[in-house]
């Protein structure tokens, strides 16, 4: 049973990893690379947890290719052995989100060089209160 | 920027036109490969990329610079919103208004082709934009390091 | 309203992407072309929002099927396990656990103790082991119209078959509108359209203003896109949107504070999203659907489970910091004030409800189904912003900073209304005698002071603009007598900061007295002597604000200051209109504007689904 719950392991283990980046280091790009530790493990979960266990054989991405054919027993095959497509359509968007917010962090970081010169964080505090 | 040796412009000039069709490609027939709108759109961007780089932003500046860019990532967007408001002509957002046939033809699959295309334009607009953006700081950069000196 | 759901979205977002195009003409014409687009555009999503009213509450389904769906309906643990079998050998099946009335399932005949071990198609000839219910549920979406799947259940020690004719199940994305999104469309059309109008003059020293319009409709249509989902991933991208248009006019004018302000806001909101996600992954493996109604007709017949335990406990925080909830508040009060002040009224007044408070409502009541201790989380986060907000706000200097304290504590009224309620509504009849009216009292009155709060919160704010405009600067103590200098502007935040502390007749004491009220009812006599005090250190608050800001005499070094130009002062009449408005008129907007919306949040799970599949 463990076998099942390793990936799993291993995604809260990548998403702890980036929580501890944000939460401690003083590195402005480090907490940039927690980030997006963070989204890499939050679309690794949702990868995952569109597995299902085949039918017979192993498990096949859900494509529909000319060889198949077209018949019913093809499409009963192809849907007892493939994997949920669904996640993969909502890992692509997720990725697609994660890149947009990367690259405002990366522009907003260099701006925050130009202005106060430095990527420390301790240094970089005006407001407070 | 300025650009690379004289064998990377070389390559690259023969190399871009192999680039920029492949991600054509991998756009028009997202219906049918894995790929589409924006794994295509990531491919052009690269492409557009590897121009700027091997042949200096400098030298590029009015015929690939931030204007193209603009110009094409809202055309994408528009052209996303006006395959689904055209949708209305068939019934609801959306729906698609060329009946879609199914096998493994490119005209397949209703309206989503398109949407493909316009969604490969804008993300590959995109991101050369935001590429040229961070370009841009180096520029500044440099020339604010060389004046302090 | 088929047609007037999608036209919220599209309008906004055609208007960002035409914009960029017109800035590169460049100079004096990009400007007047910009605004004119967004003028137009947010006048066209008034309109728009009018026009809502007068259509019944109906769902798009984009790309897909409409009416009722066909779920499996099964509820049972995710894979077949091995189940003893008294009289012979023990068998590999999936015990079901819960089946959900009305669905395929049900109408077969399968109930809660079978077992199912094994399945085959109508034109099969021999049973297939059952793996997982996923199987089941991939069959059961496959089946052409009239074949038959038969399961074959292990009921009492006896093998039968049965057998489910099913349609097919809902493959398309829902946009839906009732009540509450008619309310909240309304308010965010209007407020925008005020912030839009105010920054004709705001922003005329800024340049490159195609910059700033493109973002703001963007963050517009992200709002919109939020209030009308339907679908559980749409709701999530839509906040992205509007998150990530936000990020960008946080940080507008490229100042040392501002970008850090958003680039603090930027990392906290990232992490927020990446628990949403989270959330949304559980509930997805658990439930096979993405669809609001869908989930919320499994949410009806089944009981929660640990890991939707864990997926509401994700919601809670990564929602709760989208609306600036007590443990999560640290990047309001740098990302608001560094914000322009059209910008900041957007955001203090209309996204931290739309993409926090009310999709945290929707989700509690009518997806997830109200519980016990989801209510008392809810409740003791409002009154833990209540309670620290306003008192870090008491010794605020900055007047901006003040008023983004203000709204972490306003925005815990709301959330502490909507948690009385949500108790309330789980206790039922074993509570107080009156559960009904008190719950819809409390969530009524919860959306009521969701209302105000945008209206006069984003007034303050732009009445703060109006002033740094012409003075330069939001510190109290450089500022003062600005009744005589900008008679018009100081009426106007007087309204406003009347209508915060809760002043008879503006609307901020009618909503804050049906809270009290209906937290009392409810039996939380402390809660309510909470939210009371809190009242009064509002009033003490704003009561300073009005010392130092409007009256006394103004500073020598304020003499040459006049009043702010007529396009801030129409936004402003606006908002303090509809704050009077919504104050005076309350008798007669309750049934039209406030009563529908409570009921769709009160009608739950039930009233949900059958709104959006028609019964």
């Amino acid at each position: 049973m463990l076998h099942a719950v390793l990936p799993y392991v291993l995604c809260i283990l990548i998403f702890a990893i980036g929580l501890y980046a944000i939460a401690v280091k003083k590195n402005l790009v480090k907490v940039i690379i927690g980030v997006m530790l963070i989204d890499t493990a939050v679309n690794l979960f949702l990868v995952l947890i569109g597995y299902r266990v085949p039918l017979r054989g192993a498990a096949i991405a859900p494509i529909i290719t000319p060889q198949m054919g077209s018949s019913r027993q093809a499409v009963s095959e192809l849907l007892g052995n493939a994997v949920d497509p669904l996640p993969q359509a909502l890992v692509l968007t997720s990725i697609v989100i994660g890149l947009s917010v990367t690259a405002l962090m990366v522009v907003m970081a260099l701006r925050l060089h130009q202005k106060y010169g430095t990527f420390d964080l301790t240094q970089i505090t005006k407001l407070k209160g | 920027m300025r650009g690379m040796t004289l064998i990377v412009k070389t390559i690259t000039a023969l190399l871009i036109g192999f680039i920029l069709l492949f991600g054509f490609c991998v756009v028009l027939t997202g219906h049918l490969t894995p790929g589409g709108g924006f794994a295509g759109g990531v491919i052009l961007a690269a492409a557009l990329l590897l121009v700027v780089l091997a042949f200096g932003a400098d030298a590029l500046k009015e015929r690939l610079g931030h204007n193209l860019a603009v110009v094409w990532e809202s055309l994408g967007a528009i052209g996303f919103l006006a395959v689904g408001a055209l949708g209305f002509i068939a019934g609801t957002f959306f729906a698609h208004f060329f009946a879609p046939k199914t096998g493994f033809v490119l005209f397949a699959a209703g309206s989503i082709p398109y949407l493909n295309v316009a969604v490969g334009l804008k993300v590959g607009a995109g991101l050369f934009g935001a590429f040229l953006m961070l370009a841009a700081f180096r520029e500044t950069e440099r020339a604010g390091r060389e004046e302090g000196d | 309203m088929q047609q007037l759901l999608p036209l919220l979205v599209v309008i906004p977002l055609g208007a960002a992407f035409l914009i960029p195009m017109v800035g590169l003409l460049g100079g004096k014409k990009e400007w007047r072309i910009s605004e004119a687009i967004a003028l137009l555009a947010t006048v066209a999503l008034v309109l728009v929002s009018i026009g809502t009213f007068f259509c019944p509450s109906a769902a798009v389904w984009i790309g897909g099927y409409q009416g009722r769906s066909e779920l499996l309906g099964l509820v049972g643990s995710g894979s077949a396990v091995e189940v003893p079998n008294p009289g012979s050998a023990p068998q590999r099946g999936v015990p079901v656990q819960e089946v959900v009335p009305g669905s395929v399932a049900a109408t077969a005949g399968l109930r809660a103790g079978d077992v199912v071990v094994g399945w085959r198609r109508g034109s099969d000839t021999e049973m297939r082991p059952v793996q997982s219910v996923n199987e089941l549920r991939r069959q059961n979406a496959t089946l052409e119209p009239g074949e038959q799947l038969v399961v074959r259940v292990l009921r009492d020690g006896q093998q039968r078959d049965l057998s489910a004719a099913a349609g097919k199940s809902v493959t398309g994305i829902a946009m839906f509108g009732d009540g509450l999104t008619r309310l909240l469309v309304l308010m965010i059309s209007v407020v925008s359209f005020a912030a839009v109008l105010f920054s004709l003059s705001y922003m005329s020293d800024y340049t490159m203003l195609a910059l700033y319009y493109c973002p703001l409709m963007l963050m517009i249509a992200g709002m919109n896109g939020i209030v009308v989902s339907g679908d559980l991933f749409n709701i999530y991208v839509f906040v992205e949107v509007a998150a990530m248009a936000s990020y960008a006019l946080v940080g507008f004018g490229v100042e040392s504070e501002e970008l850090e302000a958003s680039f603090k806001y930027l990392v906290l909101s990232a992490v927020a999203s990446g628990f949403i996600l989270l959330g949304i992954g559980i509930i997805y493996s658990l439930r096979g659907t993405l669809n609001l109604a869908q989930i919320a007709d499994y949410a009806r017949a089944a009981q929660p489970n640990n890991a939707l335990w864990l997926a509401v406990a994700f919601f809670v925080a990564g929602f709760g910091l989208k609306a600036a909830m007590v443990p999560f508040h640290a990047w309001l009060p740098d990302a608001h004030p560094s914000a322009p002040a059209p910008v900041s009224a957007m955001l203090s007044g209309l996204l931290i409800k739309a993409s926090g408070v009310y999709v945290l409502a929707r989700l509690v009541f009518n997806v997830l189904g109200v519980s016990l201790a989801v209510a008392h989380v809810l409740m003791a986060m409002g009154a833990l912003s209540m309670v620290v907000g306003v008192f870090l706000a008491v010794g605020q200097w900055d007047f901006k900073r003040l008023l983004a304290y203000h709204s972490i504590s306003q925005m815990g009224y709301v959330v502490l209304a909507l948690g009385v309620g949500a108790e309330v509504l789980a206790k039922g009849p074993a509570g107080i005698p009156a559960w009904k009216t008190v719950g819809f009292l409390a969530i009524a009155a919860g959306l009521f002071h969701l209302v105000n709060h945008a209206a006069f919160k984003s007034l303050l704010f732009l009445s703060s603009g109006s002033v740094v405009y012409r003075t330069g600067t939001r510190d109290l103590k450089k500022l003062g007598g600005m009744g005589q200098k900008m008679p018009l502007t100081s009426f106007f935040a007087r309204i406003g900061a009347l209508s915060i502390s809760g002043v008879p007749p503006f609307n901020g004491f009618f909503s804050k007295l049906l809270i009290v009220i209906a937290v009392v009812w409810a039996g939380h006599w402390l809660l309510g002597a909470l939210t009371v005090f809190v009242s009064f250190m509002t009033l003490l608050s704003f009561a300073k604000v009005q010392r130092y800001l409007i009256d006394g005499d103004p500073p020598a070094s304020l003499s040459g200051v006049r009043e702010s130009p007529l396009p801030m002062q129409v936004a402003m009449g606006i908002l303090a209109a509809a704050c009077i408005g919504l104050g005076v008129l309350l008798p007669l907007h309750m049934s039209g504007l406030l009563a529908p919306a409570a009921q769709s949040l009160f009608d739950q799970l039930a009233g949900y689904t059958k709104a959006v599949f028609g019964g």
